[in-house]
């Protein structure tokens, strides 16, 4: 109790020098978990990527098409569990600004091979019956506030219509959800049938293709025999692990990762330097009363205690401010207004937020607290 | 006012000449400002290297041309008629071979990345003789032109630095074919130099393009032609068209990159920057105190508090100064010229770029330094100033 006391004594000596330094702790894990929210929405779908799906594309480009015909062949392959396939549509809605995925699937095969799609059978029904439905994922339609029953024009950059049109119409007649956080709730997904009968060319041929394998163990050796398959032939394929193919993805738009970590360490080294520099000063200005301190039977110890004990509850005040301003901002919503599939704060930063505060108050106390360990009375008093 | 002046002087003076007895203090709020300018000049330089890159892509006496809809060469599609159309267009420039039109195909092959070893969308375009005398810039540095008609491709420099496999005498699959790297080109910085270039002849059955093209690179007669140019095209009613400005086509395609990295750049350096403030603004505060009978002194002896607060103020503003020149020397020291590559969304290609750290930047920099400088010594100057004398006198 009294060494509580004394810590809250030693805080409110200087109010405000306490109070700024904490703020600017406070800036450092704002920044801190603002930044994990954006490096998750850049790296999205690589922690909930599926262990057991493989992505089968062109091996010369993505661009390329694969005929339909490849998947009753993926499906006849050892291990394989099952195989759907994709296409980008990559039509506009409205603007170019409101940039998301469309993808023509078929219905039941999607919710089988991604089940952390989660959509009520009401919803799934109505879609079988219209050939024209469309199933949206919560945050897309959030971001565009459609409901149920909706018309949405889609402007077609690559597909043509075949009576010439460019312009699609889909009825939102579903809604999915995530299973996780991390699940991507923006996309767009209409039916396979419609779009290969309405298009003008290409009928027949798709995107790439998803593939399920029996046992997540034999992937690499699933994907090879996909491969192989289909070596020498006028359209050969690349099969490689979902997370594998996302994380060539992220890679492609840069080492984000690293650009975050660079920052935050500049960010960190100077808070560090500003925290440190004032918990050394408020040190050397009570030489004195710690002196006294110590000629009144406060052990060594106990002083080093005493000094860690203020940096800690600085840093610890400053970072879980920080950490709960960035939480705040994050649920308010991405910056980009709508561009990244997912935004959130992910609990595992939070900890390792909690890991650095402690390691930060430890660093920036330490030096003023063995200082403060090892002074002599006697030389202390005298200054 | 001669007066007034020398006070001012003469109490900068001391607070300067005391300088070295604040240090650590003092070395803490300055390597912080450092640190926020670094952070802010580094990362806006991506965003200045991109739009450098399609700047310098763009001709004023040229224009392109795509079917009307899309909004890159990407989503284009354009017949071989559409393109001869193009070409007999008035406003188009000519030399002995002809119209100087270049119809272009447009597409990707994947190729590993060098830094990470996984697969980027690398651009590649099937050209014909004219494409090189449409582009000013094009040089090539080093190997030979590939020969028209045969699978040999041309490796543009940015392309050859971050792709792995493209140096002349490798060659990359297409299908079951293997294509020979030539010869490497630059196109004073363009994007053309993240490309590899084929002869379209070539590419068109290798992707099965029949004979059709995506774009058409055209150099006008003179940069007031477009109108008419545009004019002729969009009203053609054999094609289905859309004219632009090299200018514009090349802005709306870093639009999107360029605003997301400026708008986060941003928004982590004001973030930054208000943590830099209250670590100055410490500093200053401890650093008046640590002076308060000093400048008490100064007052009794018949200073002006205006003269404090310049003081106090110009103290603080040449730490951030000293701090922001720091932290953007070693941003331009750290990211000035670093190559790397990027996806571009509107083509889905990878575009190959390099940290621009101009003077704006570095200006821009600075600049923010010393309002921080300023809002963090303002405060603690006027807390100076305002301390009544005798309580000062009498120790605290």
């Amino acid at each position: 109790m009294k060494y509580l006391y004394l810590l809250f004594s030693s805080l409110k000596r200087k109010k405000l020098r306490t109070s700024l330094t904490m703020l600017s702790i406070m800036v450092a894990f704002l920044l801190f978990g603002y930044l994990s929210a954006i490096r998750q929405a850049f790296d999205a779908g690589i922690d909930v990527a599926g262990a057991d799906r493989l992505i089968v594309r062109h091996k010369v480009s993505l661009i390329q098409l694969l005929p339909q015909s490849y998947e009753a062949k993926i499906e006849r392959i050892e291990g394989v569990d099952n195989a759907m396939h994709q296409t980008w549509f990559g039509g506009i809605y409205q603007e170019p600004k409101n940039f998301f995925a469309q993808t023509p699937v078929v219905p039941e095969e999607l919710f089988d091979l991604y089940p952390e799609l989660i959509i009520s059978d009401e919803h799934k029904a109505a879609w079988l019956e219209n050939r024209t439905g469309a199933v949206v994922g919560r945050g897309l339609i959030k971001r565009f506030g459609w409901k149920l029953g909706d018309r949405i024009p889609i402007n077609a950059t690559i597909w043509g219509k075949k009576d010439g049109g460019r312009t699609w119409e889909f009825d939102v007649v579903g809604v999915y959800d995530g299973a996780e956080k991390g699940t991507d709730t923006s996309q767009f997904f209409f039916r396979y049938d419609y779009f290969d009968e309405t298009r003008a060319g290409g009928t027949g041929l798709v995107g790439w293709y998803v593939v399920r394998v029996s046992d997540p163990d034999k992937a690499a050796e699933v994907a090879a025999a996909i491969d192989a398959e289909f070596a020498n032939s006028a359209q050969e394929t690349k099969a490689e692990a979902e997370g594998a193919f996302i994380q060539g993805f992220a890679n492609q738009i840069g080492n984000i990762g690293f650009i975050i970590m660079s920052i935050m360490s500049a960010v960190f080294f100077t808070i560090l330097l500003v925290a440190g520099n004032t918990m050394a000063y408020t040190v050397r200005e009570r030489t004195n009363e710690l002196a006294v301190l110590k000629a009144i039977g406060f052990t060594d110890a106990g002083v080093l205690g005493l000094v860690l004990g203020e940096s800690l509850v600085i840093t610890l005040v400053g970072g879980v401010l920080g950490l709960g301003l960035a939480w705040l901002l994050v649920s308010m919503g991405d910056p980009t207004s709508g561009s990244f599939p997912v935004f959130y704060l992910p609990t595992l930063n939070i900890f390792i937020g909690f890991g650095l505060i402690v390691a930060m108050a430890f660093v920036a106390g330490i030096l003023p607290a063995l200082q403060a360990q090892r002074l002599q009375i006697a030389d202390a008093l005298r200054r | 006012m001669f007066n007034w002046i020398s006070q001012v002087f003469a109490v900068t003076r001391f607070s300067m000449l005391s300088l070295p007895q604040r240090k650590g203090s003092s070395a803490a709020a300055l390597l912080g400002i450092a640190g926020v300018v670094a952070v802010m000049v580094g990362v806006l330089s991506i965003a200045q290297g991109v739009l450098k890159t399609m700047q310098s892509s763009a001709s004023e006496t040229n224009a392109i041309v795509l079917r009307s809809g899309a909004d890159s060469e990407m989503m284009s599609g354009l017949s071989g008629d559409d393109t001869r159309l193009i070409a007999e267009a008035p406003g188009v420039a000519r030399d002995s071979a002809g119209a100087l039109a270049s119809p272009e195909l447009f597409v990707i092959i994947n190729l590993p990345m060098r830094s990470t070893g996984t697969d980027a969308n690398v651009p590649m375009r099937g050209v014909q003789a004219t494409a090189m005398s449409v582009r000013e810039g094009f040089r090539l540095i080093e190997g030979r032109m590939f020969e028209w008609g045969l699978n040999e491709v041309i490796v543009g420099s940015g392309a050859k630095q971050q792709f792995a496999g493209l140096e002349i005498g490798s060659s990359i699959l297409v299908g079951q074919e293997l294509w020979p790297v030539v010869g490497v080109f630059e196109a004073a910085g363009g994007l053309a130099e993240s490309e590899i270039w084929v002869d379209a002849a070539v590419l068109q059955p290798a992707y099965r393009r029949g004979n059709s093209y995506q774009s058409v690179y055209v150099k006008l007669n003179s940069s007031d032609a477009f109108a008419e140019f545009k004019d002729t095209l969009t009203s053609d009613p054999r094609l289905n068209v859309k004219p632009m400005r090299e200018s514009e086509y090349y802005d709306s395609q870093s639009t999107t990159i360029y605003n997301l990295i400026t708008g986060l750049g941003t928004t982590i350096a004001i973030i930054m920057g208000l943590g830099a403030v209250f670590g100055a603004l410490n500093t200053m505060y401890t650093a008046v105190s640590s002076r308060t009978r000093e400048i008490a002194t100064l007052r009794a002896l018949g200073f002006g508090s205006f003269p404090v607060v310049v003081s106090v103020v110009s103290e603080s503003l040449l730490l951030a100064f000293i701090g922001g020149l720091i932290g953007a020397g070693l941003a331009w020291m750290a990211f000035d010229g670093y190559q790397a590559a990027t996806l571009n969304w509107a083509s889905f290609s990878a575009i190959t770029f390099a940290f621009d750290v101009n003077i704006r930047l570095l200006l821009q920099g600075i600049i923010f330094a010393m309002v921080i400088g300023l809002i963090g010594g303002l405060l603690p100057a006027i807390r100076a100033a305002r301390q009544p004398v005798a309580q000062a006198l009498r120790g605290l």
